[in-house]
């Protein structure tokens, strides 16, 4: 969003009289009508009626809530290292963190996409982009779990990205920043000759959501902000919002705002899948990391992508067309019917509402007034169905509630407007304090939207919650949208920054979520399948304990031998099959984080000794009466000392010749 | 402005304390009704608490049982029971089904929520181990052959097994 806030400085000025001119009316006192507290209540010991998946920003994570009643619930890591749990930390997770740049162990997380089928939330998966590092994850939605990462090659900033087609066939994005392809050394002014943007198509596997990347369209290098896929009618096509059509490379808020207009990219992806069939793409040497969990394990591992498939507009006729949309563009959002595109130029005061059957027209007509690097550019007046005039300022995102409403956020204007898509009439507006980005109703960007509940994100807060220093929360603000008026029934801080979110039906997630791994499928080579398979091994100065936790000790819990130099793979194994038991583990003087381990899963932590001495363990998560107790001890020697290898529990003592024995 | 503060203040406390006090009225009902739920007596059937109600046993042993539930009691009983009578976190198993019914053991190891609650010695075991025994996610099948299993270590134990059949 920090793009969006710095193109916004110049109107800072602005923005800050309409907050403090209408400060009155804005008093949450005037906004909150009736009984609001009792419409966002849910009882103890009740159930929230939606799971709201917020992304972090620059958290990296998704935080999961629930609607109405705000209440958090977790945090998935998915981009950055999480020391609570030990993701990024733990040898199971480190691969996830590998890229073509090495091991980036942070990014920045904008845009949650659930998986669809019929252009409806079907609740198996959940995708979001990491934009510093180009990369999506997906989470698989019965684990909670980031059981996937795949690196976009050759873009930089993927903050368009990732947006699902209706049936879960394609995820698309488009780079931010256009750069050179390869890249290289060139003056950066070259900008024009040299910078290229791509937009890219990843691949679902229908059954195991598994992503692959099919094929990048070669673009003007301009910036690629948002996108949505047609649904219904329009299913197969594309809509991506581009700003800096201008192609500068400095002082973007001044000179990338220079044109009365920017463009709308309109991609026939099922022309791209059929030109690829056809052979029509290049293959170029790139590097791109794919990392994925193994679902019998546990264990994520990586693999190096060298090449990748490119379309270029030129050769593919009929593929990619440009339509203008009014300055700097931001959301671009396609209501439930699929018929008409809602583009929010950032700095127009009026908003444009595309119509697919015109645009379909117009394509059929060729009523193009050019084109630009072989991409026909449609007529502006023949695709629009009609244009919001002066709804508010600094319109931002659109979504839809199945009733023939769409609801937009302006930013400068910190409000919510409500308007009837079909006749461009605003039938309500509300407060948001302050300056909303995103806004999300459950269902809201697909068929069959739930129009209960609208929930505004808002990037400042400033007054509205006890202060915490220089630093304040996000806050996201739910509105009741079930009668004519919007109505403000809860405010609640949310963490990080989140920009995009989306919410699903609870029913659609709760029956399918695990309540432990069955410990006869763990294929874990390091596992310990039960206490009697609680060992030490020592392979030269690699030491590796097959842990075991149950309720309340850890097996073995004395161990000696160790001796500097070593490195010390703890494989805890928890053997409890019960909801809701993790054990955790820590263990003195270690240099990463500690282990949280499911029921019935294997995590490793590695530990290099830094001194002598007798180190204590124990298990971090409070997991009955005798959780003080679980703890235990490891002995570390000097590296030239005689101690031999020997762990035990309950002063049963084994060495490497049980060890043997055990093996027979 | 102070004080119209603090007045304003205690009558607003007031008025929830009323409002509060109703609250609290229907929840010591509700309190009473769940501490009668508890006083109710403990099941003292010898068969245990759960959906196992007749266990069929035969002689001689399943040996194949036998080995499917010894890999099971190491996967997921071994941490907590050792085959001899010592006490661990939970009872060691020697002579186990001379003290236990097949259908209450393996109700025991199935159920062993409602156990722990509902049954009068599930319950005396708690008191003595202070360690909820967990659910271990074992299907009646399983439980089935570790009743064998434990048949088969109560004869190498203690030379007599079945001593609790009903």
């Amino acid at each position: 969003m920090l793009n969006t806030k710095s193109i916004f400085h110049t109107l800072i000025a602005l923005s800050a009289i309409l907050v403090l001119g209408s400060c009155e009316q804005r008093d949450t006192k005037t906004v909150v009508q009736g009984d609001a507290a009792s419409m966002a209540y849910v009882a103890p010991g009740e159930y929230d009626e939606f799971y709201c998946f917020m992304s972090g920003g620059y958290s990296g994570q998704v935080t999961v809530y629930g609607l109405p009643s705000g209440r958090l619930f977790k945090e998935i890591p998915v981009f950055s290292q999480y020391p609570e749990n030990g993701y990024g930390y733990s040898e199971e997770t480190k691969p996830m963190f590998n890229t073509s740049y090495g091991m980036v162990p942070w990014d920045d997380s904008h845009h949650i996409e659930l998986s669809q089928t019929d252009g409806e939330f079907d609740g198996r998966w959940l995708f979001v982009n990491g934009n510093n590092t180009p990369r999506i994850a997906r989470i698989d939605l019965t684990t909670f779990e980031t059981v996937e990462i795949l690196e976009i090659p050759d873009v930089a900033g993927l903050h368009c990205a990732p947006f699902i087609t209706e049936n879960s066939e394609y995820l698309v994005s488009g780079t931010r920043f256009s750069v050179p392809i390869p890249q290289q050394d060139v003056p950066i002014d070259s900008y024009k000759e040299n910078f290229v943007g791509l937009i890219n198509y990843v691949k679902l596997d229908q059954e195991t959501g598994e992503m692959s990347l099919d094929f990048q369209i070669e673009m003007p290098g301009y910036n690629y902000d948002l996108a949505r896929n047609g649904k219904g009618k329009s299913h197969g096509w594309s809509f991506l919002t581009t700003y800096n059509s201008e192609q500068a490379h400095t002082l973007l808020e001044v000179n990338a705002s220079q044109k009365d207009k920017d463009l709308l990219a309109i991609i026939n992806w099922k022309k791209a899948a059929e030109y690829m069939e056809a052979g029509k793409f290049t293959e170029r040497t790139t590097s791109y990391y794919h990392n994925t969990v193994d679902h019998s394990t546990g264990i994520a591992s990586s693999e190096e992508m060298k090449t990748t498939r490119i379309l270029n507009p030129k050769d593919c006729p009929d593929m990619v067309y440009f339509i203008p949309v009014p300055k700097s563009p931001h959301g671009c959002d396609v209501n439930p019917t699929g018929e008409y595109i809602v583009g929010n130029g950032k700095l127009s005061a009026d908003m444009t509402v595309y119509s697919f059957d015109k645009l379909m027209k117009a394509i059929e007509n060729k009523d193009f007034t050019g084109d630009i690097d072989g991409i026909p550019v449609i007529n502006y007046e023949s695709g629009v169905h009609g244009i919001l005039k002066k709804p508010g300022l600094g319109p931002l995102h659109t979504e839809f509630d199945g009733k023939g409403f769409a609801y937009t956020t302006f930013f400068i204007s910190s409000e919510v407007v409500k308007w009837n898509v079909e006749k461009l009439e605003i039938v309500d507006r509300q407060s948001t304090f302050y300056s909303p980005g995103h806004l999300v109703i459950p269902g809201g960007e697909t068929k069959k939207p739930y129009g209960k509940y609208l929930v505004a994100m808002n990037k400042i807060t400033k007054d509205r919650f006890l202060p915490t220093g220089p630093e304040l929360c996000h806050s996201a603000q739910l509105f009741d949208i079930s009668g004519d008026k919007m109505k403000l029934i809860l405010d609640f801080p949310t963490k990080a920054e989140p920009h995009y979110a989306q919410a699903i039906p609870a029913s659609k997630i709760q029956p399918n979520s695990v309540k432990y791994f069955k410990i006869e499928d763990n294929k874990h080579p390091y596992a310990a399948l039960g206490e009697a398979k609680a060992r030490v091994e020592r392979e030269g100065k690699d030491v590796h304990v097959y842990m075991t936790a149950i309720r309340s000790h850890l097996a073995p819990d004395n161990i000696e031998g160790i001796k500097m130099g070593d490195k010390v793979y703890f494989h805890l194994t928890n053997l409890e099959q019960d909801w809701d038991v993790p054990h955790g583990f820590a263990v003195q003087g270690a240099n990463n984080a500690e282990l949280l381990v499911m029921p019935g899963q294997t995590r490793t932590l590695l530990w290099e000794p830094f001194k002598p001495g007798v180190f204590a363990f124990y298990c971090t998560d409070f997991c009955s009466a005798l959780h003080q107790e679980m703890s235990g001890y490891v002995r570390v020697s000097p590296a030239d000392s005689d101690v031999k290898l020997m762990w035990g529990l309950n002063n049963e003592n084994k060495d490497e010749e049980t060890l043997r024995e055990m093996m027979k | 402005m102070k004080n119209l503060k603090s007045v304003i203040f205690i009558l607003l406390s007031v008025t929830f304390l009323v409002a509060c006090g109703g609250g609290d009225s229907n929840s010591e009902s509700n309190e009473t009704d769940a501490t009668q739920e508890k006083a109710k007596e403990l099941s003292a059937d010898p068969k245990g608490v759960g959906e196992v109600k007749n266990v069929e046993l035969t002689d001689p042993l399943n040996m194949e049982m036998i080995a499917q539930g010894k890999g099971i009691y190491e996967m997921k009983c071994s941490a907590c029971h050792k085959l001899s009578d010592q006490r661990v976190v939970g009872p060691g198993w020697a002579g186990v089904t001379n003290r236990r019914s097949p259908e209450w053991i393996m109700n025991m190891i199935m159920n062993v929520d409602v156990m722990l609650e509902e049954d009068a010695e599930a319950r005396k075991l708690l008191e003595e181990c202070l360690t909820r025994m967990p659910n271990q996610g074992v299907s009646k099948e399983s439980a089935r052959e570790l009743v064998e299993f434990m048949r088969k270590n109560d004869m190498e134990t203690v030379g007599k097994k079945d001593g609790a059949v009903i």
